[in-house]
Formats: C-alpha cells, structure tokens, sequence
C-alpha cells in the first residue's frame, strides 16, 4: 500500500492529534537547539556557556522564552501597526507548514492506526515547501519595511534579494532529486533513495543545496539580513517581547526545517544507515523516528560549526557567489544528469556512459585551467595604475614584483 | 446564470464550505487591493488574493497549479514591493491628483479594451468548449498530465512566451546597466592608495568621532593629541549640512586633573 493512501485512511481526529505533534516537536526541538547551539558554540570557543538554569543550563532557553514574554511589547510610533503585528507571525506559520509533508518514522503503530508520523503527503510535496519558504520571506521583508525604521528596511530589502537569488539555486538543486527519483513527493523520493543516497549518487546537488540553505535560512555567514555588525538587529531591530521571540522561533524551526528536507532528499530520510537497517524494526518502527533526528542533529550541528568558524560574507561577495556561482554551476549539471538520466533509460552501453563522463570532467578541468589563467592575467593588469612615488621609503608591492617575473 | 448557480450547489461539501469562506476573502482583498491608499499595502492584499486563488486551484484538483501559483506570485509580487520602495518610496501615499493630462479618460479606455480583449479570450477557451474533468486530465498524474500539453501540444506558444521572458529581462538589465569609463576603485585598490600619499597620516584609517571621556556624538570632531579638533573625524555628509559641533566645550577640565 502506498504512503499516500496509508495517509488517506487516517481518521479525522488522528490528523489533529498529528498535526499537534508536528508543533510540539518543532517549539521543543528549537527549545533542544538553542541551548545545543549555545553549548556548541561555547565548546569551540573553549569558554563554558549557558551552566546556571537546570542540570548543565538544559532549561536556559526556556527561562530565556518566558523572560521574553513578560518583556514591555513596544509598538513604535512611525510603524506601520498593523503589518508590524501580522509579520511575525507571517514568519512562524510558514515554517511550521513547512513540516507537514515531512515524513519523520516509517510505518508505526500511532494510538492503534498503521500511519506515518507525516501530517499529509502530496504529489508536489517538495515544491509545497518551496511554496511556502518563499511565502515565509515576507515575514522578515514586511518587519522591516513596517518598522518605520531605517536599519530594519535594509536588513528587510537585503533579505528579500538574499532569499530570491538563494531560492533560485535551491530550487535548481532539487530538479536532480526529481529527475532521479521522478517524483516531488518527499515519500517517493525517500524510497528512491534504497540503493544509494541521493546525497553519494547527486553529490553536487547536495552540496549546493547545503549551500543555499543557509542562504536561505539568513544563518552566519549569510546572516547579512541581521548583520549586527552593519544593521544593529536588522529586520528585528525594532522588535521586542513576544513578536521578536516568534523571529526567534521561526529562525530556528526553519533551520530544522531545511535539515530535515535535506534529510529527506539526500540522506535517505527515516532510513537507518547502510548495514543497520535491521534497527528500523525496533520499537515497533518507532525507531526510525531516531535516525532521523539524528541526520536533521548532524545537519544542525553543521549550521552551528559554520556560525562559529566563518565571518559574515560582504554583501556584494554573497551576490556574486549566489549568481555567477551557484546558478551556473547548478544549470551545467542538471544538463549532465538529465543526459545521463536519458542515457541509462534508452539503454546505452557503459562505454558510451563511461566516455561521456570522462569528456565532461576533461571539458570542465580545461574551462577552470582558462578561467584561472584569465584571472591572475586580469589581477596584474588591474594594479598597473598610476603611483605616485612617494618620499618616504615602502616595500615593493606583491604585483609589482610578480610582473617582472613574468616578463 | 442560474445554470451556473445550480451548479455551484451541487459541489462537495467541503468544497462548498471553502468557496464560501474564502471567496468572499478573495473579493474584500481584491476590492481593498484597489483602494488602499499606500503603495505597500495594495501589493500586500494583490499577494493575498493570488494565495486565495491557490486554494482554489487545490481544491479543484489542480495541485500543482495552485504550488506553482504561489511559488511565482510570491516572488512577482516581491519584485512589485521592491519597485514601490524605489520608485513611490517607502512610505508615500497615493495622491489623487491627475498631474498628465487627460491620463483618467486614457486609462478607463484601456482599461475597458483589455478587460474585452480578456473577456472574449477567455470565452472562446471555455464557452461551447467540452470539458473532460480533471479525473480524465490526470489519468497519468497531475504534473505529468500537464507536462506532456506543455511540451508537446504547446511547446511552441511555451518557447514563444520564454523567449519573450528573456528578452525583457536582457532589455532591462540592457537599460539599466551603465558602463563606468573607468574602473571602481575595490578595497584593495584603496588600500594600496592610502599608503601611496605623501603623508602616511590617514594609513591606518580616519579618526572616529568624539571626544575621549566626555562626549562620543557622531556630530562632535575628535580631539588630536595637540587638543586641536580633527575634522577629518566627521561624515562629509554631516560636514556639508553644517552639523557640527564645537568640540572645546567637551573637553576633560584640566584643574581637576591637577588636583589629584
């Protein structure tokens, strides 16, 4: 029986009691990540991080959520109020019903139905998603035009190029899963996944979604819609008590959110590693549920490794990377799978599969030998301007002596 | 008419449920959209009206349309957002006052042409035409359906209408780009620069405003180890409107000093 009818079948009130869980699960895991990210972070700071609230400062971030909410709500008075008060929450419904169609455990026993732990499960469910992330962006767009406020608008208008451009190269990231598995439905596509992950089989795909997820999500270093540094809070700037912890929320349940897509399409989702698939029957299936917080933890502790390691990218840098980048690289190697894919499917011989391979990897090694030659070219030519001599004794410049050299 | 009302009672009830919840939503939308008077806000009730209509595309079956519907009219309608920050700018209203003229009479005339030009297009495709229902249409999937009409029935008005696409993007990119004679000077080429003076004064950057321990006012120019005040320390912007302040009265009274 497919997934689709198996979802189908479920009664009316255990859709609710689902729908239910999706939400605990999302405000507890984020509640887990705070404190995992804090913690993370202070270890590879070599400092001790949050230790005073609960056993090892466990329960710090929900001492931080009930602080935030007895905080004076500010409304200021050249915002526009009524998007001031819809935008946040604008921003945390579009992360939530971005899980629904995210599958978490195989086939269990939830209070004596066979189901899956998955709200619904759609025919177009990745691209639902995708629907709903760029629905999700006007959550930070609109906090920043409605706060009247100069700092907000350019963390708003930066965010909302951010997240287009990045949306772009996500979404052609996805077109390989689809053209493999030849189906959008996150289901489907876990299935398609049994022999090898997506993850091994579409490495570059992956790799560029990795990318343009925490471009999406607006994490360090892409966090250019915040950038304290520039912008003082950025979007939020205005933001305070209940409305700036629903930013909170919705940051953090979209970041889990990412991972488990990414889960989902490259890590072969609830499936247990290679080799261990014998544990998915543990618990009476239930056991699933734990690789597959185990694969959405290592993406988040990824999130977190790069927040700790990387300054913020400059703007014009994050642009250049996102278009000249990202969107060809993705368009030259959809053209490769999908010939790849019409190859295998007509039949052709491994030879021919084998040749074209080696012909695309030679053709791409001598386009990077002639882009990087063309560049320490333009380097030199750029430094050549007029100089003045000045009266004071200086080092010879890099270029100068590396021109020389050349001739 | 009243054909088409009989037929609206005969849908399945939740699907009744839902026309008559969010069509009026779609309508109010619509009409608020219209007379809204900031820019931001009828952008904002054209994004909602777009979402409503995807409902309705779900609900009629057409799953793919409605994701799609939202995937393009979220991002089309960001883009409009953007325009009316650039050109209305970010809080200006609406005025009323007609300042071409005779743009009204223009604007009802092409109003009422595209409106006919719309209403005849859409008539030929559905009146008299035989509807197969969408349970024949995806017989082989939703999005498979739609694929095979697009690349094969219409691959040509879909290739016609792309090229159309690209070229207005190509034209306005060509429109907007202006080609600088010289080169931008890049942080690099900055930094090479400021050690090329005569004077190695500015090398390691200007002086930030203020002055140390008794004022930190961007408008107030730092104080030089001499106690002369360094203009270099303030925004040109701030310079050129005036908005400068004496830096002396600010200074750390030296008999306290000489007390201790």
């Amino acid at each position: 029986m497919s997934t689709l009818e198996l979802l189908g079948k479920d009664p009316g009130w255990l859709t609710a009691v689902k729908g239910l869980l999706v939400f605990v699960i999302c405000v507890l895991a984020t509640l887990i990540s705070i404190v995992m990210e804090r913690k993370i972070v202070s270890w590879m700071q070599m400092r001790i991080g949050p230790n005073r609230t609960g056993p090892f400062g466990s329960i710090q971030s929900l001492a931080d959520g009930v602080k935030l909410a007895l905080k004076e709500d500010i409304i200021p008075t050249a915002a526009d109020r009524i998007v001031f008060v819809i935008a946040p929450v604008i921003s945390v419904t579009a992360c939530f019903m971005s899980f629904a169609v995210i599958p978490m455990t195989g086939v269990v026993n939830l209070f004596g139905h066979k189901t899956l732990l998955q709200l619904t499960d759609l025919p177009v469910g990745v691209l639902y998603i995708l629907a709903v992330a760029s629905f999700g962006v006007y959550g930070i767009v609109l906090a920043g035009w409605s706060s009247g406020s100069t700092y907000p608008l350019l963390g708003g208008l930066r965010s909302s190029a951010q997240v287009i451009s990045y949306e772009v190269a996500m979404g052609l990231s996805l077109v390989a899963v689809f053209i493999y598995s030849g189906s959008m439905s996150t289901n489907a596509i876990i299935a398609a996944q049994h022999n090898w992950w997506f993850g091994v089989t579409l490495f570059p795909s992956f790799v560029i979604y990795a990318i343009s997820m925490v471009g999406e999500t607006n994490r360090a270093p892409f966090d250019l819609a915040e950038a304290e540094g520039e912008l003082v809070g950025g979007f939020h700037t205005e933001y305070s008590s209940l409305k700036f912890a629903l930013f909170f929320l919705a940051e953090y349940v979209n970041i889990i959110g990412v991972s488990a897509l990414a889960t989902t399409l490259f890590l072969g989702g609830y499936h247990a590693l290679p080799g261990l698939g014998f544990t998915e029957n543990w618990l009476g299936g239930w056991f699933t549920l734990i690789w597959f917080f185990a694969k959405v933890s290592l993406f988040f502790y990824i999130f977190v490794w790069l927040r700790g390691t990387l300054p913020r990218m400059r703007y014009d840098q994050f642009m250049k990377f996102g278009w000249k980048v990202l969107i060809p690289v993705s368009l030259i190697w959809i053209m490769i799978v999908s010939t790849l894919r019409l190859m295998s499917q007509n039949g052709a011989s491994r030879i021919v599969v084998g040749s074209f391979g080696v012909g695309v990897v030679l053709v791409i090694l001598t386009a990077m030998q002639f882009m990087e030659s063309a560049k320490k070219k333009r380097i030199v030519e750029d430094s050549l301007g007029e100089v003045a001599t000045p009266s004071f004794p200086v080092p010879e410049l890099p270029t100068k002596r590396a021109e020389q050299l050349n001739g | 008419m009243l054909n088409l009302a009989l037929q609206m009672g005969a849908t399945k009830t939740p699907e009744a449920v839902l026309f008559w919840i969010m069509a009026p939503v779609a309508v109010i939308a619509a009409l608020g959209m219209l007379f809204a008077k900031k820019a931001v806000h009828s952008a904002l009730l054209l994004a909602w009206v777009m979402i409503t209509l995807a409902f309705f595309y779900i609900a009629e079956g057409a799953l793919f349309l409605g994701i799609v519907q939202v995937v393009v009219y979220t991002g089309a309608v960001m883009m409009l957002f953007l325009f009316i920050l650039m050109l209305v700018g970010v809080d200006s209203s609406d005025s009323l006052v007609e300042t071409i003229k005779g743009q009204r009479a223009t604007a009802i005339v092409a109003a009422i042409g595209l409106g006919g030009l719309l209403l005849s297009l859409v008539g030929r495709a559905t009146v008299g035409a035989q509807a197969i229902g969408v349970e024949t249409a995806n017989v082989k999937g939703n999005v498979q359906g739609l694929a095979e009409e697009l690349f094969t029935k219409y691959v040509w008005a879909f290739e016609v209408v792309s090229a159309l696409l690209i070229t207005a993007a190509l034209g306005a990119m060509v429109l907007a780009h202006s080609q600088n004679t010289k080169s931008r000077t890049a942080q690099r080429d900055q930094s090479i620069a400021r050690f090329r003076k005569s004077s190695l004064a500015e090398a390691a950057g200007l002086p930030a405003p203020g002055v140390f321990a008794r004022h930190n006012a961007v408008d107030v120019p730092a104080l030089l180890p001499d106690g002369s005040a360094a203009a270099a320390s303030i925004s040109g912007t701030l310079k050129s409107r005036g908005d400068m302040l004496e830096s002396a009265i600010f200074e750390l009274e030296v008999k306290e000093v000489e007390e201790d």
